[in-house]
């Protein structure tokens, strides 16, 4: 943050807005959807409450931002191919989503998962300070813990499943997994042959919180997940990155316990911090991949397919490459537009396919779309339902 | 404490130059807001080991709000006087401290939802210092030059695709002998104009031969201080209470000593190299990242006439913790890997170079090394075009720069 550095540039908003016509504009000529105004009628969402029951809703986050020019932009097209030609057609998208909270990825993880701009140290192991979808979403309907669970990146992610507000917080949120912890304590006796799989937090690379909370230990892995150790050692040795290991989580999870909120937490973008563009590229094209896995997946699975919305969203974008006082994708530092200006991308059950919306949404409307979606209600979060998903 | 509450003595342990300096422009300083002035500080209290652009810019900066009436101060600043800060910020040794206080300035703007208006405020303030900024021609247009792909023997995906609409790109250049010619053109340059600190190579590896009319840095020649760095970082990490934030305020105070390093006297360069390597990320174990951030800090601070930058690959990603440890003297290369890093290199550095006085007259040249590609910009070459001409990397150098 030098005084000196930054120079003119466009209005906040319009930038933000320029990104924003720039991913329609592509998303409407190379996936051929079709622009969201114009197709608003009775809603989708319109099921029995019988159906709500069985509702399922999963959300994929990205922590590590993936801009434009290395996805949504004509330059960009070919690290998603999968999001492009698979998903994107299927889904109601969102080209301007902005997060105007604390950059970091486990606060704005939490402020996801709250509906309020948190402002707790990104670097510490500590809850978030107000509800969490998944304590609403329980208490409200009075879920039981088998019902929302997290997978989640690295040790920091931990207390993301429940806050301590009082009349929600412990006992009332989601059971989270951090599959490199599980790993790492599968494997203490020979880490050598996993140490793909044991990346870290790419924001601090010398920094890992200490573990504390409800976090799932080794010893449930067999009894909920039906996953002995030697297995799960023996499959973590197919894969080759974090991200790939949570989603076989996430996949068993599905199969095992079929949670009707699932939310993972994607991490492998975030390498860009070390400044290897060509890895940063890497990952964004395993993520897309991921995604669609992650997509079929739910259509494989008979408690899943035909009665389960999925969101996908980055938790924030990163520096553009013009701005002065940041480095370009290797950080999202500067508070900039195009690191604060994101999109979402929702499919599945009772959603407009092939749309695209282009109106400002914020990152904390999540929740509350969450909520009018499965009947829960969160009221303290300080977001607002997006209409077009109602 | 306030800045209207600064005395002279505060500043005993500045520098000579430095304290020299904001005696001389105390009273303004007395005049602004506490979101401002320990901003200015950070850069002023590493004013005797700055670079000759840095202070030039320093001292014009001084001047000018030194020259400006308490109501002209007072609307200058407005926008930063509105921020609202915390008692804990006020009761920070800010002084003697700036840079910290300028870390937890940051998060607490963050906290408090007012990076947006500091941001604002900032850009602001920049645009109107630029404004009154005297603009002195540079003896000779600014020239860049970056060669990326040392090692890889063939890539089929194209090449210098941010660059392209800028300038030329040449698909039949003679590769031969064209390190040694590009960097004979440079030292001509250095040689023609000499100018301190005006005339850089940077590389990724372990430098080629060259002038000593070049300042030069290499990251294989700061090994030993990249492994100082890191022992020291395992050392610190090891304390209790250590988390990310201390460490980053503990090795923003690292000097040059603290790493083992002495370069005879010459304290600014040996200070700009600790800083590339405790304030940048990645830098310690990527090549590339190095060489990269390297120019970005060049064009930063040094502004030169000339920087000649050439990648060399990086090792092969490995876990951070591993990587952070060191200790590998023979790591795996990842050369497609370092050739794509360097190629959006390529185009940072030509983005930052576009920022320096003369830019418009500048010229830029990038080669993927051994091969036949090269892209130029410069005002006499079109723009989004290709040339079959077959030219050695001398010829198209003397073709860009004139």
């Amino acid at each position: 943050m030098t005084v000196s550095s930054f120079k003119t540039i466009p209005a906040p908003h319009e930038i933000a807005r320029h990104l924003a016509v720039s991913r329609r504009d592509f998303l409407r000529s190379t996936a051929g959807l079709a622009l969201g105004t114009a197709l608003m009628g009775g809603s989708p969402f319109v099921h029995g409450e019988a159906a709500s029951k069985k509702r399922k809703v999963i959300v994929i986050t990205f922590g590590g931002g993936a801009r434009d020019q290395e996805t949504f932009a004509p330059e960009g097209q070919e690290n998603i191919p999968y999001m492009l030609h698979e998903l994107a057609p299927q889904s109601s998208f969102f080209t301007q989503v902005m997060n105007q909270g604390i950059l970091g990825h486990y606060v704005a993880t939490a402020s996801l998962a709250t509906g309020v701009y948190e402002t707790l140290n990104n670097f510490s192991a500590v809850p978030p300070e107000h509800p969490t979808v998944f304590e609403y979403f329980r208490k409200d309907l009075n879920r039981p813990s088998s019902s929302a669970w997290v997978v989640a990146p690295s040790n920091g992610f931990n207390r993301i499943g429940e806050s301590e507000y009082r009349s929600y917080g412990p006992g009332l949120g989601a059971k989270v997994i951090l599959p490199k912890h599980l790993l790492s304590a599968a494997t203490s006796k020979a880490p050598a042959d996993y140490n793909h799989l044991l990346r870290d937090n790419y924001e601090t690379p010398l920094y890992t919180p200490q573990i504390g909370g409800g976090e799932f230990e080794l010893q449930q892995m067999e009894s909920i997940l039906k996953l002995s150790v030697d297995d799960f050692k023996t499959h973590a040795r197919t894969v080759s990155s974090p991200d790939e290991l949570s989603v076989y989580i996430a996949k068993r999870l599905m199969k095992q316990e079929s949670p009707n909120l699932l939310w993972i937490t994607m991490h492998d973008i975030d390498i860009a911090h070390s400044g290897a563009y060509s890895l940063y590229i890497d990952a964004i094209r395993r993520t897309d991949r991921l995604c669609a896995e992650l997509w079929k997946a739910v259509q494989a699975e008979p408690e899943y397919a035909g009665n389960t919305t999925m969101f996908i969203l980055p938790d924030f974008g990163r520096d553009a490459d013009e701005d002065a006082g940041g480095n370009g994708f290797q950080h999202h530092r500067t508070g900039d537009p195009a690191s604060r200006t994101t999109w979402m991308m929702a499919l599945g059950t009772g959603v407009r396919q092939g749309t695209v919306y282009d109106r400002p949404v914020q990152s904390i409307d999540l929740v509350p779309t969450l909520g009018a979606i499965m009947g829960f209600s969160p009221k303290l979060s300080q977001g607002k339902p997006i209409h077009e998903l109602l | 404490m306030l800045p209207s509450d600064l005395k002279a003595e505060q500043f005993t342990g500045y520098p000579p130059k430095a304290r020299k300096l904001v005696l001389t422009h105390l009273g303004a300083l007395q005049q602004l807001p506490l979101s401002f002035v320990p901003s200015l500080l950070r850069e002023l209290i590493d004013y005797d080991f700055k670079f000759p652009a840095e202070r030039t810019s320093i001292d014009h900066e001084l001047a000018t709000l030194s020259s400006l009436s308490p109501a002209q101060l007072k609307e200058w600043f407005q926008a930063f006087s509105q921020l609202s800060l915390s008692s804990k910020l006020q009761n920070l040794d800010w002084v003697n401290q700036p840079a910290q206080f300028v870390e937890q300035l940051s998060a607490y703007l963050w906290t408090t939802h007012q990076l947006n208006a500091f941001r604002e405020a900032a850009i602001a303030y920049g645009n109107r210092t630029r404004a009154t900024r005297p603009t002195e021609p540079v003896p000779i247009p600014p020239l860049g030059i970056a060669v990326i792909g040392q090692g890889v023997p063939s890539y089929d995906e194209p090449l210098f695709r941010n660059l392209r609409k800028h300038g030329t790109y040449f698909k039949q250049v003679k590769p031969e002998n064209g390190v040694q010619l590009l960097m004979a053109a440079v030292e001509a340059r250095a040689k023609a104009h000499p100018v301190p600190y005006g005339h850089w190579y940077v590389d990724g590896g372990q430098p080629a031969d060259h002038s000593p009319s070049l300042s030069c840095v290499s990251f294989q020649q700061l090994e030993p201080v990249r492994a100082a760095l890191l022992k020291n970082i395992q050392t610190e990490i090891a304390k209790p209470g250590m988390g990310p934030e201390e460490l980053r305020t503990h090795m923003a105070l690292l000097s040059p000593a603290d790493l083992g390093m002495g370069r005879g006297g010459d304290e600014v360069m040996d200070r700009f190299e600790v800083k590339l390597l405790t304030e940048g990320s990645g830098t310690q174990i990527f090549s590339t990242t190095f060489a990269q951030w390297t120019a970005r800090e060049v064009l930063r601070r040094a502004q030169p006439l000339t920087l000649f930058v050439r990648f060399a690959p990086r090792q092969r990603q490995r876990p951070m913790n591993e990587l952070l440890t060191g200790g590998d003297s023979n790591p795996e290369l990842d050369l497609t890997g370092s050739l794509i890093d360097a190629d959006m290199g390529a185009y940072y550095q030509w983005i930052n170079q576009q920022r320096l006085p003369g830019a418009e007259r500048s010229s830029f040249l990038v080669w993927f090394e051994g091969h036949s590609q090269a892209l130029a910009i410069a005002p006499s070459l079109p723009r989004g075009t290709e040339s079959n001409s077959n030219l050695d990397l001398g010829q198209l150098l003397s073709l860009a720069a004139g």
